[in-house]
């Protein structure tokens, strides 16, 4: 079920030297679809990450999980080059998307960026625009229609684009709830549905990778519980990764787990990672079984 | 019902308010508490001072000491006013609340006089003015064929109107794309040049306007030879105008949360796109405000016209050639006249432009004040018309929720 034809055609699953061929990858065939080499990254002199390596599989949900101020949304950020919008900011390693680069000085920024959609801690509704709008945001900014191609005049709304409404919303889990109000703005929405409708205008672009930064940070249960519902729904369409500081979250939604930590001097690095199951079940590290288990953190 | 304190697992320890009320016996409604305003305390406590004041400073003023004065008497009377709180309250209340009190009375004098000076102001010019404004011809004529002395039933500030609609509506097309284009390059690229240029926009707005007005005089008129016209004094309107427009717009820029920046940015945006589809449209009503403010600033301007416009006391509708009357330069050639006709024409023609000014500031706050992105009813309608009529004519492919186009794409 994922895009692999859309670019570059399919691409043999970099690689995976050194650190990142551990055991819990191995055993799972599925392709790579997002390879973070190394990274480290600093603000200015202060560095936040330090060699960091993970593979996240294409289809499966990825959780980073760690206390605060450990580097995960810093290294969620590197993972479609939004960390470089912060003044001072720089960074090292590899970002690989089904074996490309995203740092590659022949690709823009927003090339990545549009193959690999983020949703903020904080919903971001467009507030001068309406529900439909917003859904449809991420391809009226750049000037395509729904299929994705350029569009070189002034976009007009088509049947495609009103498909596209719907079928993002549906997969958001918000159609229900808006379907009649869609020229309403978006800011008119509660919390939670504005948090879905940002994960609809994510879907509506179709990246290959969904970021997603403590998407549940600001809800209630409710909604959390249906963030959630949607989490697992699309993750047969597309990777997500998605930091969390909910453990129970992380377990509900997510098939890897990868624990950060920044602690002893050390800027932020992944402790232990591996099935979801076995981080929570039975880690190795005991640093790790305490977090789980909010011995600490 | 009692609160159960047993430890009989079988006795509920909860409470259900709703089904105890319902029970017991029906409660009147509670009327709504006070929290603010004069208690009636305050009240006869401020009456009191006042007026023990005003008795104080009329024995003083009248009775008791040498001087008169109408200046000395307030203030007198406001500071006896004080002190007599100060000691009404100290009946009632610690140290804390008199002072509370005391802060109270000063900050809310001080509004009231700053209030009363712009009335004063404004009803004042409209007294003085008020003979010349009844007069239509004072709107649709010009003093260019009469005498200083004709009476006001002659003659009006038309080709002042005109030359202030002209150039302030220059400086406007000047001032307003620089202006903007420099807020969005101090908000939205920055940088180290940044800093300088912001410094030299805030050096920009606290330049002298005369000076604005002897630099394009300096360039305009001894350097290149043009003569003095409409345009040079827009040009010189200008000077004050863009710093303005700058500084408010950046302000407003810097207002439109990062959030949005980065969510438009995580969609695979560029810059350009993400500041002219989100950034401005998002900060829109904020740089209404901030373009008016710019035209309110400037269209009382004098010192910089006065040396660049020339004087004269003709319908010129070119901006280009020839000097060209505007409403401030009218009113201080009428107002140095030693005629009353003139001096009434003057405080006629500063109403008319106290009341742009007027009307442009609340303009500004109107605009400004508009919560952005609001969908009309009929759009809404419209929108909703559309969908249902789309799941009428297919409502197997919308429940199935995808579309030939997109199959193979989702499951």
């Amino acid at each position: 079920m994922t895009r692999l034809d859309r670019k570059e055609g399919p691409v043999a699953p970099t690689p995976a030297a050194g650190p990142t061929a551990r055991p819990a990858h191995r055993a799972d065939a599925t392709p790579a679809a997002l390879v973070a080499e190394q990274v480290s990254a600093w603000f200015g002199d202060h560095q936040v990450l330090e060699d960091v390596d993970l593979t996240m599989a294409a289809g499966r949900v990825t959780a980073l999980i760690g206390p605060s101020g450990c580097g995960k949304s810093t290294f969620l950020r590197i993972l479609n080059r939004m960390h470089e919008l912060v003044p001072g900011a720089s960074l090292a390693g590899r970002v690989l998307l089904e074996g490309q680069d995203v740092y590659d000085p022949a690709l823009r920024p927003l090339e990545s960026r549009r193959r690999i959609g983020m949703v903020f801690q904080k919903a971001n509704p467009f507030p001068t625009m309406s529900i439909y709008d917003n859904v449809l945001a991420g391809l009226a900014l750049t000037g395509r229609d729904a299929r994705g191609a350029a569009l070189g005049r002034r976009r007009r709304r088509t049947d495609e684009d009103d498909a596209l409404v719907e079928r993002s919303l549906r997969s958001a889990g918000l159609w229900d709830e808006v379907r009649g109000r869609l020229g309403t703005p978006g800011a008119s929405l509660s919390g939670g549905q504005q948090q879905r409708l940002c994960i609809a205008r994510s879907l509506a672009v179709r990246p290959d990778v969904l970021l997603m930064d403590e998407p549940c940070s600001a809800l209630d249960p409710t909604s959390t519980r249906r963030v959630e519902e949607t989490i697992r729904e699309i993750a047969a369409e597309v990777t997500v990764v998605i930091v969390t500081h909910n453990m129970q979250q992380a377990q509900r939604v997510s098939d890897h787990c990868a624990f950060f930590l920044a602690a002893e001097g050390r800027p932020g690095h992944i402790v232990e990672q591996g099935p979801t199951a076995d981080v929570f079940g039975r880690p190795q590290d005991p640093r790790t079984d305490d977090y789980v288990n909010g011995r600490f953190g | 019902m009692p609160p159960v304190t047993s430890a009989d697992p079988d006795v509920p320890r909860t409470h259900l308010p709703l089904r105890e009320r319902e029970s017991g016996d029906p409660r009147p409604p509670r009327p709504r508490v006070r929290t603010r305003g004069l208690t009636p305390e305050a009240l006869v406590h401020h009456l009191a001072a006042l007026l023990g004041a005003l008795a104080l400073a009329w024995l003083l003023f009248e009775q008791v000491l040498p001087v008169r004065g109408t200046i000395g008497f307030w203030l007198v009377w406001y500071l006896l006013f004080l002190t007599l709180l100060a000691a009404v309250s100290s009946t009632t209340l610690d140290r804390q609340g008199v002072i509370d009190r005391l802060t109270a009375a000063l900050v809310t004098t001080c509004g009231l006089v700053l209030v009363t000076v712009l009335a004063g102001i404004v009803v004042f010019t409209f007294l003085r003015g008020r003979s010349a404004l009844g007069h239509l011809n004072f709107y649709t004529q010009t003093t260019a064929l009469i005498g200083p002395d004709a009476p006001l039933d002659q003659g009006g500030i038309l080709a002042a109107m005109a030359g202030t609609a002209e150039q302030v509506g220059i400086s406007m097309l000047i001032s307003v794309p620089l202006g903007l284009a420099t807020a969005v390059y101090l908000s939205e690229v920055g940088g180290r040049l940044a800093d300088a240029v912001r410094r030299v926009v805030e050096t920009m707005s606290s330049v002298p306007t005369i000076v604005a007005g002897l630099f394009v005089y300096s360039m305009m008129i001894i350097q290149f030879g043009f003569d003095r016209s409409g345009f040079a004094a827009a040009l010189a309107l200008c000077v004050s105008m863009i710093p303005v427009v700058t500084t408010t717009a950046e302000v407003v820029l810097r207002l439109v949360p990062n959030g949005l920046r980065e969510a438009s940015l995580a969609l695979g945006t560029s810059r350009w796109q993400t500041v002219s589809r989100v950034v401005l449209p998002t900060a829109l009503p904020g740089l209404v405000t901030a373009v008016l403010l710019g035209v309110a600033r400037v269209i009382g301007e004098t010192a910089p016209v006065l040396l660049v416009a020339g004087n004269t006391s003709e319908m010129n509708l070119d901006p280009l050639e020839g000097p060209q009357l505007s409403l401030p330069l009218f009113i201080f050639t009428q107002v140095r006249l030693p005629l009353d006709q003139a001096i009434e024409r003057a405080f006629g023609a500063g109403v008319v432009l106290l009341t742009l000014v007027v009307l442009f500031f609340s303009l500004a706050r109107i605009v400004g004040g508009r919560a952005p992105g609001r969908v009309s009813r009929r759009q809404q309608r419209r929108l909703a018309a559309r969908f249902d009529q789309r799941s009428e004519e297919r409502p197997d492919q919308i429940d199935a929720g995808d579309q030939p186009d997109h199959e193979g794409d989702l499951p």
